[in-house]
């Protein structure tokens, strides 16, 4: 039997995506297997990230060395990361809806192709550049004139009112996560919107309905296992982005916030600012305990995708 | 201007059609309208806010030094950068296009079954990991474990495994779109697989996976989280060795520069902000300029 070279080098080659993935778990659950030992559950809902007496002697407990006083738990990390992207999500998502409308059935499509350049463009934009612009304008901007005028104006709603902070923080970072999750939720919305069958669109004008109230009643409860699919893929994004919110968050360490212009930390940021001083620790374990982080972002951002996936093969969207 | 259009749109529907249309349904499509307008106005205002943000605030620093000096602690030149990004984009490029490019192939030709199914499930969810965590991964097994420090190779590798799934998925489009006939012509020439796919189809989709490379080498561009522990960061020219030497690249210098309480690092950052945008977008424009010609010039298979 003469062997298909071409094929098995083929499968040869393809195996390397799930290979790389498999490894990815594989290798920070054996790194972080001393902290997980360590830490156990109570890892996720406890409120103290500390790092122990750096100068002291290691001492040990359930058989690990630890510097004297250290405890990890990240359960700040936990709240900031959901509340952040949930925020995000509920601002981005009526605008993502709106600016697909917009650019598949609210203009000729002459004008469509020019301007839907910015929602790709916008796509594009590194996230480091996205932190950058909420660093030098959205922080001072809001810090000064619209979060006091926030705080003031609703000052009956709960976690509206309170101290408005310096700017950097909850809304802020979950403000600069929508600008970038909205061109994806608008992009693979715009396609799926121009899929629809224009029957369904025309019977619903014949009955007198106008555009917007077709797209309303008709086009979009039909894309409804589309919209939730992107919707959680943009989760995803947002819960694992790591530049912009380190930049306007305002980093904060073993603090929950009690309104929405309090600083947070999320878990991805966490990770990114914390490894300097992390590496101080001459037991290795603050090293760990990162990549005990970094294995449970890694799991809830699989468990989101592949949620959003199944939901989108339902749908048939690629 | 645009809410009298839309008034009127209404009002001329109301009329026109013989039949009434109740008020509140007429203020509310006219609300919807203005929500409509006023969404795709805001996205478009970020996005020339970002753009103009970054220009008015580099463009002092965008002088010739930019390109001739290298970074010093708190201000210089980008030099070192510049090359450093470029390095990193190139190799990982280099390392992601041939094993992607076989992937999506592989993909689109036998991927209708279990198995090819299962690898373009994964290949999504590989797309959706934080690139911070592929970081800390490669931070933890190159940098650490293989001894091999920041380094460039450490850099290109977590860029490589980041790049993949994407030019897996575009090349896997690609070349779906070719119809079964062109296939079926190929074999019934008694050509071989191999021959099928790199002198028919490949040439065939080539425009298209072009573009998705271009998208591939901007993204990998734009990235800063998988790079800050295992390219490193250097303030000199790269010496050309692949592992034990860290590497300067662009996105560094902007988180980094930012914090530094000196306006001349400020500017470095803008500066340095800029030329990534820049050259991000224009490489996404080249993308797609490249597929409409290409297609015109070959005519798409529809």
């Amino acid at each position: 039997m003469k062997i298909p070279v071409f094929r098995v080098g083929l499968i040869a080659t393809a195996s390397f995506l799930p290979l790389s993935l498999i490894a990815l778990i594989v290798f920070l659950a054996i790194y972080s297997w001393p902290a997980i030992h360590f830490n156990q559950f109570h890892f996720l809902w406890t409120n103290d990230w500390n790092l122990g007496n750096l100068y002291g002697n290691p001492v040990t407990v359930h058989g690990v060395q630890i510097m004297p006083g250290a405890k990890y738990g990240i359960w700040f990390l936990v709240v900031g990361t959901i509340v952040s992207s949930a925020l995000a999500m509920v601002m981005a998502m009526p605008v993502a809806i709106g600016a697909a409308y917009f650019l598949s059935e609210g203009v000729r499509k002459s004008w469509a192709g020019p301007l839907s350049l910015f929602v790709d463009l916008l796509a594009a934009i590194p996230s480091v550049v996205y932190g950058l612009w909420g660093y030098a304008l959205l922080v001072p901007l809001f810090g000064q004139t619209i979060f006091p005028f926030l705080a003031n104006t609703f000052s009956f709603i709960p976690f509206l009112n309170g101290d408005p902070g310096s700017g950097y923080g909850l809304l802020t970072s979950a403000f600069v996560l929508a600008v970038m999750i909205i061109p994806l939720i608008s992009a693979t919305l715009r396609e799926s919107i121009r899929m629809t069958e224009p029957e369904l669109k025309e019977a619903g004008l014949s009955l007198g309905l106008n555009r917007l109230e077709v797209f309303w009643h008709i086009t979009l409860p039909k894309l409804k296992t589309v919209l939730i699919g992107v919707g959680i893929l943009a989760l995803g994004r947002a819960l694992g982005e790591t530049m912009a919110v380190l930049m306007v968050s305002g980093n904060a360490l073993n603090y929950l916030p009690n309104n929405i212009y309090a600083p947070i930390s999320t878990m991805a940021a966490f990770i990114a600012s914390q490894l300097d001083s992390a590496l101080q620790d001459p037991t290795n374990m603050a090293v760990e305990a990162l990549s005990e982080i970094a294995l449970v972002l890694l799991l809830i951002t699989v468990a989101v995708n592949i949620a959003a996936r199944l939901l989108l093969w339902m749908a048939r969207v690629r | 201007m645009a809410i009298r259009a839309i008034e009127r749109s209404v009002s001329v529907r109301a009329s026109t059609k013989g039949f009434k249309v109740s008020l509140s349904r007429r203020v509310m499509t006219a609300f919807a309208w203005m929500f409509v307008l006023f969404s795709f106005l805001f996205v478009a205002a970020m996005f020339i806010s970002i753009i103009g943000d970054v220009l008015i605030h580099a463009w002092p620093a965008l002088t010739p030094k930019l390109l001739t000096d290298i970074t010093n602690g708190i201000g210089g030149g980008l030099k070192n950068a510049i090359e450093g990004t470029m390095v990193m984009s190139v190799g990982a490029l280099l390392l992601a296009a041939p094993i992607g490019i076989a992937s999506g192939i592989y993909l689109s030709e036998h991927g209708h079954g279990g198995a090819g199914k299962m690898l373009r499930f994964l290949s999504d969810v590989l797309v959706g990991i934080p690139s911070i965590v592929l970081g800390y991964v490669g931070y933890i097994t190159m940098v650490i474990y293989l001894g091999w420090q920041f380094s460039v190779a450490a850099g290109i590798i977590t860029l490589t495994v980041m790049l993949l799934p994407y030019i897996a998925r575009s090349t896997e489009l690609a070349m779906a779109n070719i119809p079964l006939a062109v296939r079926e012509a190929g074999y019934g020439l008694g050509a071989g697989e191999g021959r099928v796919v790199l002198r028919i189809l490949l040439p065939g989709a080539a425009p298209a996976i072009m573009t998705g490379l271009f998208y591939a080498v901007a993204l990998s561009m734009g990235e800063t989280a998988p790079l800050l522990y295992t390219a490193g960061w250097s303030n000199y020219m790269w010496n050309g060795h692949f592992t034990k030497e860290p590497i300067g690249y662009l996105t560094y210098v902007i988180w980094t520069f930012i914090n530094e309480p000196f306006a001349e690092s400020h500017m470095l950052a803008f500066a340095a902000a800029f030329l990534i945008t820049a050259g991000v977008l224009i490489l996404i424009l080249i993308g797609r300029w490249l597929l409409v010609r290409g297609q015109r010039r070959m005519g798409a298979y529809r």
